[in-house]
């Protein structure tokens, strides 16, 4: 069986800088799969090229079977990868129906995004409860939600989460992690990007460490959670 | 007649005028963050586009309520185009520029298009003929021309179909995420440089709509007329709050208004007498942005400029 999506030697630059130095990795349908690793370890910009914000200098793409090479953000999501950036970025002048509405921008079933929309509200029932508030009031859990929700929208083959429990608080963050094992049992294939690591190892199947721009540890999810070294370096043990 | 009412109609005219060029300006920065200072060119350009039609292309004679629709086209086409190609041949290469280049590039393409208009269009060094729509109406306390109606209809008509589009429509709505957040609403699936060139056209129509209404209402246009309507339309962006369509209008407003009493009355203040009339109109209408800049920085309704770091 094919992977849904493969990166190999995947290489990013800014300017002269390299940010990500030539990472490989797969994720099978219906798999959760982490990258964890410090601040600085390339795990936003793996995925901030995945949705074809940047682009790489270097390395193949294939998601679904077909190549991405400098296939434009916007016609990314169109083939079904879905990418919840980190900072969560809604919009903050719009109410929160228009966040989500616009999550499902080239859908054109009016009916079946209506019915997305009262899913993610029974998913979140705060988001509901508030629906024509700008998206701009919400505390930043309930934008997490709200930007996760609106990912989903797009009714994505592979949801990106990238860092959806910075910032909030640890009832806050634990919400979000049973919304995302959730999403799991419903079989949603997700790559999660966190530096909670014990959170994302706990849920994920499969899981990397990224140190400065390479992938130095590959496992189960299980198996980091109980290596030595990553106890260490990012679960806080020594 | 210079009394109050037919005062405060002069302002609201002229600042409609404003308003529509003004939308060009907000638009174009509330999605690129790029002060187009080539706008009021592009408003020119609409004006010879019509002029074109006019004079080249309808048989003398025309009726004026069939050249007047047709000219509005041809003055849109121009100015459309010539708004876009800015765009696509100008701005976009610059996208990742610092600042400081899209701005000189649009003060040139500003002079570029001032003397391609000045050297190629016949008799355009001088101002040109327009048709004007000069018949008069007498409503009581207040004369007003047909060119005048003209620009209120069209003024109301502009403003309400782009407010409908922007609240309602999918492109407007993508318009509205582009502009709060460009990277994310790729994420979407939104195509930005789609909605850009869009900002860029609307700006354009509506330059042209006002182009038009400046023939009719002056009778004669030439390369030049650009410069101070833009600077004025640039100033009622400002003053509404740059980036908000809303803000556009009623900083056009505002600012016609507060010009044309200004010129009218200030010279009935002791010790101001040598400061009225029309050619102290422009040192009013800076004053204002001046002081709106000092006391109310992000415009009568503009968001903190904070909002986006």
């Amino acid at each position: 069986m094919t992977a849904l999506l493969e990166v190999e030697d995947l290489r990013v630059a800014y300017g002269k800088i390299e940010a990500v130095k030539g990472i490989s990795f797969k994720v099978d349908a219906g798999e959760v799969v982490t990258l964890i690793g410090t601040n600085g370890a390339g795990k936003t910009t793996t995925l901030r090229t995945l949705s074809g914000l940047l682009k790489p200098t270097h390395g193949k793409i294939t998601f679904d079977g077909k190549p991405l090479n400098g296939t434009p953000a916007h016609k990314i999501v169109a083939l079904g990868l879905a990418h919840s950036p980190e900072g969560r970025h809604i919009f903050p002048r719009l109410t929160i129906e228009e966040n989500l509405q616009l999550g499902a921008f080239l859908r054109k079933d009016k009916a079946g995004i209506d019915k997305d929309i009262q899913r993610a509200y029974d998913l979140f029932p705060i988001l509901g409860e508030r629906r024509k508030q700008a998206a701009g009031t919400l505390s930043g859990g309930e934008q997490q939600m709200l930007a996760m929700g609106r990912a989903l929208m797009s009714q994505p083959k592979l949801l990106m989460l990238d860092e959806p429990s910075m910032g909030l608080s640890p009832i806050m963050m634990q919400k979000i992690m049973a919304t995302i094992a959730e999403l799991k049992s419903q079989g949603t294939t997700i790559l999660l990007v966190e530096q909670n690591a014990q959170a994302a190892l706990s849920l994920a199947d499969q899981g990397h460490v990224m140190e400065v721009g390479r992938i130095v540890l590959s496992g189960t999810g299980e198996d980091l959670l109980h290596d030595e070294s990553v106890r260490k370096a990012y679960l806080g043990e020594d | 007649m210079n009394t109050l009412p037919q005062q405060l109609a002069n302002g609201l005219l002229l600042g409609s005028m404003y308003g529509l060029i003004a939308i060009g300006y907000t638009m174009v920065y509330g999605i690129v963050q790029l002060i187009n200072f080539a706008h009021g060119e592009i408003f020119m350009t609409g004006a010879f586009g019509a002029l074109t039609v006019y004079a080249y292309i309808l048989p003398h004679g025309t009726s004026m309520w069939a050249a007047v629709p047709l000219m509005l086209i041809g003055g849109a086409i121009v100015a459309v185009l010539v708004a876009v190609g800015a765009e696509r041949f100008a701005y976009r290469p610059l996208r990742q520029a610092p600042r400081l280049a899209p701005l000189i590039t649009a003060i040139g393409l500003s002079l570029a298009l001032q003397e391609v208009v000045r050297n190629f269009y016949p008799g355009a060094d001088k101002a040109r003929s327009f048709p004007s729509l000069d018949t008069t109406h007498d409503l009581g306390a207040v004369t007003i021309k047909d060119a005048d109606i003209f620009l209120i209809i069209a003024a109301i008509v502009c403003m309400s179909s782009l407010a409908y589009f922007v609240r309602k429509s999918r492109t407007g709505r993508a318009m509205q995420a582009t502009a709060q957040d460009p990277d994310t609403a790729q994420l979407m699936g939104i195509d930005t440089n789609r909605i850009i060139v869009i900002a860029f056209a609307i700006g354009g129509l509506f330059a042209a709509v006002a182009a038009v209404s400046y023939g009719l209402k002056y009778g004669n246009v030439d390369y030049r007329m650009g410069f101070l309507m833009g600077l004025k339309a640039f100033t009622a962006a400002v003053l509404g709050g740059i980036g908000n369509i809303y803000g556009a209008m009623l900083g056009g407003v505002v600012l016609g208004i507060a010009e044309t009493l200004a010129s009218a009355y200030i010279n009935n203040i002791p010790g101001m007498q040598q400061l009225g009339g029309q050619s102290w109109a422009n040192v009013w209408a800076f004053c204002l942005l001046i002081l709106v800049l000092l006391l109310r920085p992000q415009g009568l309704l503009g968001e903190r400029v904070a909002d986006r770091a």
